[in-house]
């Protein structure tokens, strides 16, 4: 018999992430690397654990043999527990049939087996491309204190960036009373980040009812919480005022890795009290040669820099040559950049090469906003120059 | 036949030499010494036995092995966490030897019942004052092929007065037959073929070594077995000629660190294939500040590095502040150097502070040392 879980995860995890191109042409989304030692997943496992839930469901379609392989048995976030863990939970076929994940809402409602086995209070539901640190145990009991039979999380969000998001409309006392989807002229600042708090019984009954409506998408933003609304549940906001950056596009990877290592975000990583966990590869120290510069950037184990890194990112196992340059880029695991090339405005997938003296990216002079940021695939080869904004799937 | 590794049993001993680095081993074993930027010294042997496929270890160790117990955990990270084999801590059995061991084979008598149940055939012994990246196979290999009783593992080189007086010396002949064993040979310099402190033989013919030793009083592999039976037996020198270095004093200690920080030996030490593994502590990437000046340094995860560091080692979690200019140092693990330091061949040990403005210079052929936690 499975114990009994106040508060059980599920994290969405299947999304195809297709606006990040070359990026994830064989990567799921939430498995990209990112900020040097981490892939994207990593922040809302180590969320998990660091908010003492400890049951973890991913759903996974899209993709999935790297993340699998990446999340294992969870050990590295201190998911392996015998009491619950971390399970991967890709669309299986059943008596009645089977079925991809047809959308967040139907994919939940495809496991409802598995969260019945812990038989929770609660289910919070996760993305697994959000960059944040957030206690989702200071939520859960906002949620109880509140009564509340849906809680959203909510960050306010300057009124001219309102129109990107799904955008809440509360009361006084924070209750919800309405929402709009990407609204031209926005009534409220509060973006929904996806993170949701239920009842499970409730949000079970919302699913097979969902699931039974032949003209409903199967979508928790499209169909769950309005019909939810509808008929008359608590639905309630939870502000969240910390660093929070969904990394669905090129630009967004870009920047969220940029403010690492921008001293005036918010997002530390040295935490002592709320660390974020990684698989950790096993190797030595990085090695910094005599010819190198290092300036406001992140370097990790493995890698080998003797030339001049500036206000980038480089993950494990990297080699800068001598007299290269890196410059306001992102370099993904096992990237080589040879002697004399130059890094600049660029993504770098893993163990792409970066042939000598090529130029990748454009130094344009633009401020952050408007930089155009050059993309490169994993696993190829870069013998000539790739432009600003040129997204490269193949060796040149 | 094809070698089975599986057959082999490892035997560790983590404090011995403990008195060769007394500054680094007065709170902690030989074996947790740290290393290179995020190892202890026992990583080096642990891991070459477990890349050699070796599955079961026993770890010997006698006293101050608190933080052995906290660095090695249940072994998961070197992959011995197993319900057949894998790792097991063997502090002294009873209270009747306080105090350092004398010997080895006095060591190995404390666990004798660990030794005898394991069901392998063969052992390797290991010290942890080599660090190299070693593969046992080819050295078991040998062994069995060589019908030696014993196979010492060596290395002939040109060495100093104080690396011949702190090791044992042996003279080998055309058959890579040992004819004599020097102990702590006194003013001698140049060729000489050293021991590694490491060692092949059969499990049961270890057993019988241990038990006529307790019988006779006697408690040194060196003296009384390597020096005093070198006729009476069989012992083969294994030729060792891959990268290492030994660890025998301070100097040593610094000298070997200074080594690794070049690219040609750290690719010796550090094969993609064979890696060392150690514990993990999840720091976050190490972060280069907007002033930062690093060269020709070794630089663990988790530093954040402001001011200038050259020629040097950090460890994990090291502060280097605005204007600091830290040369030839060694900084263990969450040293935090103020602004404005400067620190020229010294070495931190953990946790130690270096307050703003201060400036310590040692030598390179003498390094400045700050214990544990010091605060300055």
């Amino acid at each position: 018999m499975v114990s009994k879980k106040e508060c059980v995860a599920m994290l969405l995890a299947g999304g195809q992430g297709s606006r990040l191109y070359a990026l994830t042409q064989n990567v799921a989304k939430p498995a990209v690397p990112f900020g040097a030692k981490y892939r994207i997943i990593d922040f809302t496992l180590s969320n998990c654990i660091n908010s003492g839930i400890d049951t973890v469901g991913v759903l996974t379609q899209y993709q999935p043999l790297v993340l699998n392989d990446y999340i294992g048995n969870g050990q590295p976030w201190d998911l392996d527990s015998i009491k619950g863990g971390v399970h991967i939970l890709p669309p299986y076929e059943k008596a009645s049939g089977g079925s991809w994940y047809s959308g967040t809402a139907n994919a939940i409602y495809q496991n409802i087996s598995f969260v019945d086995r812990y038989n929770p209070e609660y289910v919070v539901i996760l993305s697994g491309d959000h960059i944040y640190k957030m206690d989702y145990n200071k939520m859960l009991s906002y949620h109880k204190a509140k009564g509340a039979d849906a809680t959203i999380a909510v960050l306010n969000v300057p009124i001219e960036e309102a129109s990107r998001f799904g955008i809440m409309i509360t009361d006084n006392d924070d209750n919800i009373i309405d929402f709009e989807e990407k609204p031209a002229k926005p009534r409220s600042t509060l973006a929904s980040m996806g993170i949701y708090i239920f009842n499970w019984k409730k949000l079970k009954q919302y699913l097979i009812e969902n699931e039974k409506d032949e003209t409903q998408s199967k979508d928790f933003g499209k169909n769950i919480i309005p019909n939810m609304k509808n008929a008359g549940e608590k639905l309630v906001a939870y502000r969240f005022d910390g660093y929070w950056k969904d990394v669905g596009t090129i630009k967004s990877l870009w920047d969220a890795n940029m403010d690492l290592i921008n001293p005036a975000i918010p997002i530390e990583l040295e935490d002592e009290s709320w660390k974020i966990y990684s698989r950790n590869p096993v190797l030595p120290p990085q090695i910094i040669g005599s010819d190198a510069t290092i300036k406001n950037s992140m370097v990790t184990e493995g890698c080998y820099i003797n030339g001049t890194v500036d206000n980038s990112m480089i993950s494990e196992d990297v080699t800068v040559g001598k007299k290269a340059v890196v410059k306001n880029s992102v370099l993904m695991p096992g990237v080589k950049v040879r002697e004399g090339a130059v890094v600049v405005n660029a993504i770098i997938g893993e163990n792409t090469e970066i042939k000598a003296d090529v130029h990748v990216g454009e130094d344009e002079g633009k401020s952050f906003e408007e930089t155009r940021v050059a993309v490169v695939g994993h696993n190829i080869t870069v013998s000539n120059n790739v432009k600003a904004e040129e997204i490269l799937r193949e060796s040149n | 036949m094809s070698l089975n590794m599986g057959n082999v049993l490892g035997l560790i001993f983590a404090n011995m030499h403990d008195m060769l680095v007394k500054d680094l081993t007065e709170t902690r074993t030989t074996g947790s010494v740290l290393f290179g930027g995020r190892y202890r010294l026992i990583d080096f042997p642990l891991s070459n036995m477990v890349n050699s496929g070796i599955t079961k270890v026993g770890v010997i160790t006698k006293s101050n092995y608190q933080s052995l117990l906290d660095h090695i955990g249940s072994a998961r990270e070197w992959d011995m966490a197993r319900k057949n084999g894998g790792l097991s801590i063997l502090p002294p059995f009873g209270n009747n030897n306080i105090g350092l061991y004398r010997g080895r084979l006095e060591a190995l008598n404390g666990a004798r019942s660990f030794i005898k149940n394991a069901r392998q055939e063969y052992v390797v012994l290991s010290d942890c004052d080599i660090v190299t990246n070693m593969d046992f196979r080819p050295i078991v290999e040998q062994h069995i092929k060589s019908g030696a009783d014993i196979t010492v593992i060596s290395h002939t080189d040109n060495y100093t007065k104080e690396e011949i007086q702190s090791s044992t010396m042996l003279s080998v002949d055309e058959n890579n037959r040992v004819n004599s064993a020097g102990i702590h040979v006194k003013s001698v310099s140049g060729r000489a073929t050293l021991s590694l402190n490491m060692f092949v033989m059969e499990k049961d013919y270890l057993i019988k070594l241990m038990e006529d030793a307790e019988k006779t009083g006697k408690y040194s592999f060196e003296t009384d077995v390597l020096r005093d039976q070198v006729n009476k037996i069989n012992i083969h020198a294994y030729e060792y000629d891959n990268f290492f270095r030994r660890i025998y004093s301070m100097q040593s200690y610094f000298d070997a660190n200074m080594d690794i920080i070049n690219p040609e030996n750290t690719v010796k030490l550090f094969p993609a294939n064979k890696p060392i593994y150690t514990k993990v502590r999840d720091n976050a990437p190490t972060k280069y500040g907007a002033e930062s000046e690093v060269k020709n340094s070794l630089i663990a995860d988790g530093c954040i590095i402001e001011g200038s560091v050259e020629n040097s080692v950090l460890f994990r979690g090291v502060k280097v502040g605005k204007g600091a200019k830290i040369k030839d140092a060694i900084l263990m693990q969450n040293t935090v150097v103020d602004e404005n330091v400067s620190l020229d061949a010294v070495i931190t040990d953990k946790n130690v502070k270096v307050h703003n403005d201060i400036i310590l210079k040692g030598d390179k052929k003498y390094p400045m040392f700050l214990g544990k936690s010091a605060e300055i």
